[in-house]
């Protein structure tokens, strides 16, 4: 929020540095975000008095001489068309800076220093500045606007700087407001906390006025929507005089950004500012029915609000309406049909509280916003909604722009704003804070703050003004007593009262750290991509129309399309990244991720979707094959203390090569907890991606069950174990598996088998491959002879013959 | 053989032929060859000189055996020491052969790395996991009810406003803050209390410096007699242990619906040592997280006597930390997966 410091000083005097002030009101919980010099780009701009001023021949320049108060005039040429002897203008001196403008002489194109020059001949020692060349707007200084020079009053003290005049000393702080303090959000209210922090008297605005305006008969305020709408007051001012606002207010409204428009307009927006409540002013002459009606719009009801915008409503949206028709949408604008005009004779002007829940909805569903809008969403108070209205009046009087009557009709649901009492024990204030706060500085600071406090031994009570509508219990005390008295205050301890507990992660949580260790050894790096995606993603992964992935959870506003999925699957972003990784130059890699996927019981959702802990891993590069990444997932069942093994996957998977793809079975119970492969070339050629990419998916959570197994230690053997190598020669279809399952089903003894060669060419018959193996036996109950294990060879031969026809190459 | 004499003839011609062989010798390995010529025990010939003492007369058996052994002895002498310094002088060769350039590139053994907001995460369990804390991990996607009003933020509060909301449907949305967590784990146990709660979080925010997905962790003590005091010394070990031991807190007032008083926590700048530097954008402390006494409301509305028991909360950003740590510039190359990302930072 924009704070003037030259406006907040008519509330309370502030005698410490910009700087102090700044650091303050940081430590009492109000951050200064940005702090800015009205004129900081202005320097060594004076007074200057025109003392002689004569046309250069056939220009339109002056060569003029200026007294800056130096004793000796300055010669300077001038091309503006108001230059003339006699008057005072800005004088940028050598070395001055000040905005440099297009050649309209009104687009600013940056900060300029003055230098000593010559024009058509003539020396030049500075430049007389235009309003707009020391960034004065006409709303900030009367004539600043002129295209030309920007004339000062006549008592100005030539050769003084012109920034104190012109207002540009002045600073403003944006200043951020935590959304338990709207009553904060206006300059008034951080005059408050500035007055307690300072501990400086408050000077509340001028709230008087007499009513000697004309009634307005038989005018009725009703509020249907009681609920959406605590409290409307309307107020009738007679004999408007449409006009400009006077200097001062214009230049305020200038500071924190507002246009002045006409003196009313302007009144309500002055007391936004000001006070922090939105009003509004109603033209009488548009109030057909002599009445208001603030109620939920009807169905289908449209509006034209001030903008030119139409918007069709419905009952969630709270409208205010004259007898017959809406004429504002309540809270957000004005409409059209009721707008203040130059003609405008009387107004009626409201102020009112309205939920700032619905007003959020309405703003939002509508995609219609305005700072009174933003206002009333943060929370508006009603006893600042009472004192707005009396200030609003006193300003029609100040600016005599028309006469207050005394037809003011309140519509309240009986919310007092009157100051409610709170007792709170004095220790457990102490205690949450666990600093002994003395009750001398905690009675100061509550009563700095308004509180009027009364402490009565350990008792505390306090009076909570109206607009704190954040103060509900003792913490807050302790939050008000703290922030006031200092956090410097709060020392360390290191949970003295606190049991001792045993803590660490559980067993899930260390398997799946254990996991990714277990990863990491294999090369792959841990990857980490967003929750949702882009329903593009699947079909990237040319899933069918009716594939289960494609049931996803959508976000019903998401940032764009592309982030507006929950995932159901973790490929697409890994095969996405491993392109990526392509295109920036890495050719090769691993990476591996475990995330969520999201599967919906039913949509829309009604209850918590399942959301299963998986495991992809990417590999690519032209080292790599099916085979490294089968190692990986062989090294996952390693880390579990299980075993997997694979299957052709039925259905293929669309985006997997369909000869280079398997399912991932758990060999304990043969259910299907993944699957692994080559992703398709065509992939590959949408990605852009040169080198071969692999991608497996494990669903962790079907494995959780095994999260925590510990190997047994298995004695060593007592007799020497023997191995034999065999090469065989079988039929092109036989696979590795199926062979390393008959020799092992046909002699218990054989403890491992592993495939050493593979063979096709010309040594043996064109249909045929043969397979090279090592055959691992390990003895049980006594030595093995040689000829014992000869004998276990020949079972494994005939096995082999009889089940797959294979035969011992020769 | 009969005699003496032509015993050491068959002497003389072993040692000659042994010290002309000798000579054309090359290596310890032919040296072993010629060597077993005369000295192995099968086929050996000073063995087999040996072997022709049962042909000899009684009487002249001692001598003989005295001869053939005095020539065993010096031929053993003899060949170890030509076995000794050939093999002294290969292994000189060999090492020279095998001069390599030392400055030429490593061979690195590739281990990948965990992900940097997986370092700090563990970083932070490892501390608070000793300090009795153990870990909580709630779902992503979360129900109105505790994502927001269990954490005293009903549906007209202001503070929803903060937190941009993702919603999946109107009562469910993916969980804006880790502190969801906290009700969940306070509606099942009693106090005492003390957990982490990691996890991802989500809102409606992406530019430059913010990631509609982050990681938050959520730290919970409700015991008795927990004060705004213990927040502060138990979050300024957490930063010495993680930015250095020089590293000292500040608070702030701050808001939070959840917490009351609502804090703040700013760590002096472990770049600058709190002079003011580019960091810490010249104030010499940086924010790191935001915390708080538990508001008494969120412990009622999990049956917890707020007259017995008080707790204290806090939330940090992951990612944050990460990049204040190890001085990742901008929070979107962690959700990349780029190679060149991954594989720089380490345990």
């Amino acid at each position: 929020m924009l704070v003037p410091i030259s406006w907040l000083k008519d509330y309370v005097d502030i005698d410490v540095t910009v700087d102090e002030l700044e650091k303050r009101l940081f430590d009492c919980g109000f951050e200064v975000e940005e702090k800015y010099e009205v004129g900081k780009d202005i320097s060594k701009v004076v007074v200057g008095l025109v003392e002689e001023c004569e046309p250069i021949p056939e220009t339109h320049l002056h060569v003029c001489k200026v007294n800056v108060g130096t004793g000796e005039n300055l010669q300077i040429c001038c091309g503006a068309d108001n230059v003339c002897t006699g008057k005072k203008f800005p004088v940028a001196l050598e070395g001055a800076t000040v905005y440099a403008t297009a050649k309209d002489h009104v687009t600013i194109e940056g900060v300029m220093t003055i230098k000593k020059g010559k024009l058509r001949g003539y020396e030049s020692f500075g430049m007389l500045c235009s309003g707009t060349e020391l960034g004065v707007s006409e709303d900030m200084y009367p004539g600043a606007g002129y295209n030309g020079l920007l004339e000062l009053p006549a008592d100005a003290e030539t050769g003084a700087d012109v920034k104190t005049i012109l207002g540009l000393d002045d600073y403003i702080f944006d200043i951020s407001i935590t959304a338990n303090r709207p009553d904060c959000q206006s300059i008034f209210g951080i005059a408050r906390e500035v007055a307690a922090i300072l501990e400086k008297p408050l000077k509340e605005p001028n709230l008087s006025y007499t009513e000697n305006g004309r009634a307005k008969e038989g005018f009725k305020v009703t509020v249907e929507a009681q609920d959406l709408c605590p409290r409307y007051i309307g107020h009738y001012v007679s004999d408007v005089k449409i006009g400009e606002s006077p200097a001062w207010m214009k230049r305020r409204l200038a500071l924190v950004g507002l246009k002045a428009i006409s003196n009313i307009v302007d009144i309500t927006n002055y007391i936004l500012k000001e006070l922090g409540q939105p009003m509004h002013a109603f033209d009488e002459d548009f109030l057909e029915g002599n009445a208001i009606n603030v109620r939920r719009a009807k169905d289908g009801e449209k509006i034209v609000t001030l903008d030119e915008k139409e918007f069709t409503l419905n009952p969630s949206n709270l409208v205010i309406c004259d007898g017959v028709k809406p004429v504002a949408l309540a809270g957000i604008m004005g409409g059209l049909n009721s707008e203040i005009r130059d003609t405008t004779a009387g107004v009626v002007f409201e102020a009112a509280k309205f939920a700032r829940d619905n007003i959020r909805k309405s703003s939002r569903a509508l995609g219609q916003g305005s700072d009174s809008s933003a206002r009333f969403t943060k929370g508006v108070d009603e006893y600042t909604t009472v004192m707005a209205m009396k200030r609003a009046l006193h300003l029609v009087e100040e600016l005599g722009c028309g006469k207050v009557s005394s037809t003011h009709v309140e519509v309240s649901s009986g919310n007092s704003i009157e100051p409610k009492e709170m007792k709170a024990s004095l220790n457990k204030v102490n205690g949450v804070l666990g600093v002994d706060v003395p009750k001398a500085d905690v009675e100061r600071i509550l009563k700095n703050l308004n509180f009027n406090p009364v402490i009565n031994g350990d008792e505390i009570t306090i009076q909570i003004p109206a607009y704190r509508e954040d103060m509900e219990d003792y913490p807050d005390i302790a939050e008000e007593v703290i922030r006031m008295y200092g956090y410097d205050n709060v020392t360390c301890t290191f949970l003295e009262t606190a049991k001792v507990t045993a803590g660490g992660l559980n067993t899930h949580q260390k398997a799946e750290l254990k996991l990714k260790r277990a990863l990491c050894t294999t090369g792959a790096s841990e990857g980490m991509h967003y929750s949702f995606f882009s329903p593009t993603d699947l079909d990237l992964l040319r899933l069918p129309e009716d594939a289960s992935e494609r049931k996803t959870i959508r976000i019903l506003n998401p940032i764009n399309e592309d982030l507006s999925a929950m995932r159901t699957t973790l490929a697409p972003q890994m095969i996405r990244a491993m392109a990526r990784n392509q295109k920036r130059g890495r050719m090769s890699g691993r990476i591996y991720e475990i995330g969520n996927r999201f599967i919906p019981k039913e949509l829309p959702l009604t209850d918590y979707p399942k959301e299963l802990s998986t495991l992809c891993v990417g590999v690519f590069g032209n080292n790599e094959t099916f085979f490294t990444l089968k190692g990986i997932a062989e090294v996952v069942a390693e880390s579990l203390c299980i075993s997997f093994k694979y299957a052709a996957p039925e259905p293929k998977i669309p985006y997997l090569h369909p000869y280079q793809s398997a399912e991932i079975l758990d060999a304990a119970t043969g259910e299907r907890v993944g699957y692994l492969g080559k992703v398709i070339y065509e992939i590959q050629d949408e990605l852009d991606a040169r080198e071969a990419m692999f991608v497996m998916e494990i669903d962790l959570s079907l494995l959780e069950k095994y999260y925590g197994n510990v190997t047994k230690f298995e004695p060593i053997p007592k007799f020497a174990d023997e191995s034999r190598d065999l090469a065989l020669v079988m039929n092109r279809s036989v696979t590795c598996g199926e062979v390393e399952d008959a020799i092992k089903e046909a002699c218990k003894y054989v403890k491992k088998v592993t495939l050493f060669d593979v063979y096709e060419g010309k040594q043996i018959a064109d249909d045929k491959k043969s397979m090279a193996f090592t055959i691992l036996f390990v003895p049980q109950e006594e030595e093995f002879t040689a000829e014992a294990v000869d004998g276990y060879v020949k079972k494994i031969l005939k096995n082999l013959k009889n089940k797959l026809e294979i035969e011992l190459r020769q | 053989m009969q005699d003496l004499n032509e015993l050491r003839d068959s002497i003389n011609s072993i040692k000659e032929e042994i010290v002309n062989g000798v000579k054309e010798v090359r290596n310890s390995k032919a040296l072993y060859e010629f060597k077993k010529t005369f000295l192995d025990s099968k086929a050996g010939k000073i063995n087999a000189l040996m072997k022709e003492m049962k042909n000899i007369p009684n009487e002249l058996k001692a001598e003989f055996g005295k001869n053939v052994n005095e020539l065993k002895n010096w031929a053993g002498v003899k060949f170890d020491e030509l076995d000794a310094s050939m093999k002294e002088a290969e292994a000189k060769q060999r090492y020279e052969d095998e001069k390599i350039d030392i400055t030429m590139p490593a061979v690195k053994c590739s281990c990948g790395k965990l992900h940097p907001v997986t370092l700090v995460k563990n970083q932070l369990i490892d501390i608070f996991a000793s300090m009795g804390f153990d870990v909580y991990e709630g779902t992503e996607i979360e129900n109105d009810y505790y994502n927001f009003t269990a954490l005293n933020t009903p549906q007209d509060h202001p503070a929803r406003d903060m937190q941009d909301t993702f919603y999946l449907s109107p009562q469910f949305l993916l969980r804006t803050q880790t502190s969801s967590g906290q009700i969940h784990v306070m509606e099942n146990r009693k106090p005492p209390i003390k957990i982490l709660s990691p996890g991802k979080v989500f809102r409606s925010d992406d530019d430059a410096t913010h990631s509609p997905m982050f990681t938050q962790m959520e730290g919970l003590v409700v015991d008795k007699g927990i004060t705004l005091r213990d927040l502060k010394g138990m979050l300024e070990v957490m930063v010495k242990r993680i930015f250095g031991e020089g590293t000292t807190t500040r608070l702030r007032p701050s808001y939070f619906p959840f917490t009351e008083p609502s804090v703040e926590v700013d760590v002096s700048c472990f770049e600058c040592g709190g002079t003011g530097c580019r960091l810490c954008k010249g104030t010499g402390w940086i924010e790191v997280l935001g915390a708080g006494i538990v508001n008494k409301k969120v412990l009622e509305n999990c049956n917890i006597d707020s007259n017995e028991y008080s707790g204290l909360a806090f939330g940090v950003g992951v990612e944050r930390l990460a990049m204040l740590k190890y001085g990742i510039n901008n929070i979107k190359l962690l959700y990349e997966s780029d190679l060149r990302v991954l594989e720089q930072l380490d345990e």
